[in-house]
C-alpha cells in the first residue's frame, strides 16, 4: 500500500496499462505537453512519447471519433475529456458510434474505449463547467458508466475500465483529485466493475451516495452516531452496471434508504435507484424512500447559490432523521 | 481497333470485373426496391443507382486488408468490398443470416471479413471514425489505407472539417471520396454550401484535392489509385470530390426525387448512365463482345436471383438475440 492523491492514482493506472499492454494510448486536449489541465497526464509524454501520448485540437468530436474508429481495428483507446461538460460535444459520436456499433454489426466490431475525465460539481467553475454528467450516459445501452470516489477506486476501476472490451464512461471530480488515500502498489490489483462497495456499515438506513456526496454522508453520519442513528453508506461506484444486489442486500438489513446524488433530481441516478430499491424491497422498507438531490437550477457562479444548489450536510442528516423517525410496521 | 483498346488501358478481365462489379451492385438494388415494394424490406432504403462507378472504380485499386466506411448509401460500398450478396440481402430483409444478424439493416451492413467498416448514419458522424482507423493503422505500423465515402451533404457538418484537419495534421492514410450527387436529400448544393466546390475544402487543409468524373469507373479509378499510393507510401491524406448523380429519390419514401429536381435534369443525368457508358466503351474498344456482356447479365441475375432466395429462406432472428451484442463480455484486454 502507498498513500497518494486521486490524480496520483489514476496516472498510475494509466501508466501500468500503457506498460502493460502496447495498444493502449491516451488521446485528448492538453494531455501531452501540457501534461493535463489537471496534471492526470503528468509525465506520460516523457514516458511513453508523442504516438501514445496524443495531444489534440479543440474538436471532441473529431478525436472522440478518432478514439472509436481505433478501437474498432483493435487499439484501446482513452480518451481524456478535459472536463465531461465538454462531452456533450461528442454525444453522438459516444452514443451513436460507440455504444451501439457492437450491437448495430452483429456483433462483428467491439468498441474498447476509456472516455475520463472530470465531472460535478466544482470550485465556482459555474453552469457551463459543473454539470453531474453521468445522466446524459447511464441511460443508453452498451455504455458503462464509472464514478469513483476514492484514490483506491479511481485505481483499480480505471484499469478494469481499460481492460473492458466495451466503452466505459469514466467520470473523475475536480474536487477528489487531491484527496489522500491508501492504494495497492500491485499493478494486477483491479476493482471489478459493476461492483458496489459498503463504505460505512451501519443499522438503521442506508443512505446510497457516491463522489463528493459519499464523503457529505459520511460526515453526516458522524453526527446521526451522536443522535443514536447507525447509518450505513453504500457507494455504488459504477452506475451502469449497477450493483443492486449490494443495494437491495443493505436495504433488507436496514429497512430504511435515503439516496443522495449531487446533479439536479428530476430523473437523476436517484429516481433510479428508488425504483429498484421499491421495485425489489418494498416490503422491507419501513419509511418511504427519501432522495437528496441538487437543486432543479443550472450550477450558479456565487459561492452562497453554489452552495445552495448541491446537498448540504445538514440536508442529509434531515432526510435521514425524517425516514428514521417515520414508523413503520 | 487497336488503338482505341489502348486508350481504355485496361484488359479484358478487369473490364470484366469493374462492369460486372457495377452490374451487380444495380441489380442488386432494384430487387431490394421490388422487396421494398413487397414489405420484404421496411425502414429507409437509399439506393445507390445511378452512382455505381464511384465505389466499384475505388474499390479496384484496394487491396482486401485495405479499410472501407462509408455512410447510410452503404450497399454498394458494402458488395464492391467483396461481402456477399445474399448475407447483405438477408441484412436488408432482418433476418438471421444477414451480415449484422438482422440487427443492423440497411443503413448498417458492416462486414469484418472483407474489411467494411460500416454503414452509419448519422450525417458526417463516420468521418472521424475513418480518421481514427487510418490513426490506428499508422500506430500499428502498417501500410494499409482506409477509403472513406460520404455524400455531399457530409459537407455541412462540423465533423467533416474536424476530421480534414486531423486527418493533414497528423498525416493519416485515409482517402475521403465525396460522392457528391449534388443533393443532401433535398437541398442542393448550392442552397447549403457558401463555397459550392468541395475539393476545394482539401486544399484549406492542405490535402492534395481533386475533382473526378463519378460516372466514369476508370477515371474515378485513376484518381483513387493516385490517392492510395500517397496514403500508402507517404501517409497523406486526400480528398476527391465524384461528380456523380443518383437516379432515384433521396430513399424509398422520395421514390422518383421530384420536388426538388426537374424531370429534365434527372433524364439529361441518366444519359450519363456509369454502367451504359462503360459497356459501350468496353465493347467498342472491343475488350469484351455482346455475348461477354450478356453472359455477365445472366450471370448477375442469377446471382441476385439466389441473393433474394437465400434472403427470403433465412429466419427471422430469434427473440433472444434482442438482448445479446449489447456488451462484450468476454473481455481480451485482461
Amino acid at each position: 500500500m502507498a498513500v497518494m492523491t486521486y490524480r496520483e492514482a489514476l496516472n498510475v493506472a494509466l501508466r501500468e496499462e500503457m506498460r502493460r499492454d502496447p495498444r493502449v494510448f491516451v488521446i485528448g486536449e492538453e494531455v501531452g505537453l501540457y501534461e493535463g489541465a489537471y496534471k492526470v497526464t503528468q509525465g506520460l509524454l516523457k514516458e511513453f512519447g508523442p504516438q501514445r501520448v496524443v495531444d489534440t485540437p479543440i474538436a471532441e468530436s473529431g478525436f472522440t471519433g478518432v478514439g472509436i474508429g481505433a478501437a474498432m481495428v483493435g487499439l484501446r483507446p482513452v480518451v481524456e475529456m478535459m472536463t465531461f461538460n465538454f462531452a456533450m460535444l461528442a454525444l453522438d459520436q459516444i452514443v451513436n458510434s460507440a455504444a451501439k456499433m457492437y450491437y448495430m454489426s452483429g456483433g462483428q466490431y467491439n468498441i474498447p474505449i476509456v472516455i475520463r475525465g472530470p465531472g460535478g460539481p466544482a470550485h465556482q467553475l459555474a453552469a457551463q463547467h459543473s454539470q453531474s454528467m453521468e445522466v446524459y450516459f447511464y441511460h443508453v445501452p452498451g455504455l458503462k458508466v464509472v464514478r469513483p470516489s476514492t484514490p483506491m477506486d479511481a485505481k483499480g476501476l480505471l484499469k478494469s475500465a481499460i481492460r473492458d472490451d466495451n466503452p466505459v464512461i469514466f467520470i473523475e471530480s475536480e474536487t477528489l483529485y487531491a484527496v489522500k488515500g491508501e492504494v495497492p502498489d500491485d499493478p494486477e490489483f483491479i476493482i471489478p466493475l459493476g461492483q458496489a462497495v459498503v463504505r460505512r456499515e451501519g443499522t438503521d438506513v442506508t443512505v446510497i451516495a457516491y463522489m463528493g456526496m459519499m464523503y457529505r454522508a459520511l460526515e453526516a453520519a458522524e453526527e446521526l452516531a451522536k443522535e443514536g442513528i447507525s447509518v450505513e453508506i453504500v457507494d455504488p461506484r459504477t452506475l451502469r452496471p449497477m450493483d443492486t444486489e449490494t443495494i437491495i442486500g443493505s436495504v433488507r438489513k436496514t429497512h430504511r434508504a435515503v439516496v443522495v446524488e449531487a446533479g439536479a433530481g428530476f430523473a437523476g441516478m436517484g429516481s433510479e435507484i428508488s425504483a429498484s430499491i421499491t421495485e425489489c424491497a418494498f416490503d422491507d422498507l419501513d419509511a418511504p424512500i427519501e432522495r437528496v438531490t441538487g437543486e432543479n437550477a443550472p450550477m450558479p457562479y456565487a459561492r452562497n447559490l453554489e452552495r445552495a444548489k448541491t446537498p448540504s450536510k445538514e440536508k442529509i442528516v434531515d432526510a435521514v432523521r425524517r425516514v428514521c423517525h417515520a414508523q413503520g410496521s | 481497333m487497336a488503338q482505341k483498346k489502348q486508350a481504355l488501358n485496361i484488359d479484358a478481365d478487369l473490364a470484366r470485373r469493374l462492369l460486372g462489379e457495377m452490374m451487380l451492385i444495380r441489380r442488386f438494388e432494384e430487387k431490394a426496391a421490388e422487396a421494398y415494394a413487397l414489405g420484404k424490406i421496411g425502414g429507409f432504403l437509399h439506393l445507390y443507382i445511378g452512382e455505381e462507378a464511384v465505389g466499384v472504380g475505388a474499390t479496384s485499386v484496394l487491396r482486401p486488408d485495405d479499410y472501407a466506411i462509408s455512410a447510410y448509401r452503404d450497399h454498394g460500398h458494402c458488395l464492391a468490398k467483396g461481402a456477399d450478396p445474399r448475407r447483405a440481402m438477408a441484412e436488408l430483409f432482418g433476418r438471421r443470416d444477414g451480415l449484422c444478424k438482422g440487427k443492423g439493416g440497411s443503413m448498417h451492413l458492416f462486414d469484418k471479413t472483407v474489411n467494411f467498416l460500416g454503414g452509419h448514419a448519422i450525417v458526417g458522424a463516420h468521418l472521424p471514425l475513418a480518421a481514427g482507423v487510418a490513426f490506428a493503422i499508422k500506430y500499428q505500423g502498417g501500410d494499409q489505407v482506409i477509403v472513406c465515402y460520404f455524400g455531399d451533404g457530409a459537407v455541412h457538418q462540423g465533423e467533416f472539417h474536424e476530421a480534414m484537419n486531423l486527418s493533414a495534421l497528423w498525416k493519416l492514410p485515409v482517402i475521403w471520396i465525396c460522392e457528391n450527387n449534388r443533393y443532401a436529400m433535398g437541398t442542393s448544393v448550392e442552397r447549403a454550401l457558401a463555397q459550392p466546390e468541395i475539393w476545394r475544402f482539401g486544399l484549406t487543409y492542405g490535402l492534395p484535392s481533386e475533382r473526378v468524373d463519378g460516372m466514369d469507373v476508370l477515371a474515378v479509378r485513376e484518381v483513387v489509385s493516385r490517392a492510395v499510393e500517397r496514403a500508402r507510401r507517404e501517409k497523406v491524406p486526400s480528398l476527391i470530390e465524384a461528380d456523380t448523380y443518383r437516379f432515384r429519390g433521396h430513399s424509398m419514401r422520395d421514390p422518383a426525387g421530384a420536388i426538388y429536381r426537374t424531370k429534365e435534369e434527372v433524364e439529361r443525368e441518366k444519359q450519363r448512365d456509369p454502367i451504359v457508358l462503360f459497356r459501350d466503351r468496353v465493347l467498342e474498344a472491343e475488350l469484351l463482345a455482346e455475348a461477354d456482356v450478356r453472359a455477365l447479365e445472366k450471370d448477375v441475375n442469377d446471382r441476385i436471383d439466389d441473393a433474394v432466395t437465400f434472403a427470403d429462406a433465412s429466419p427471422e432472428p430469434p427473440v433472444e438475440w434482442l438482448l445479446t451484442d449489447v456488451y462484450k463480455e468476454d473481455a481480451e484486454g485482461v
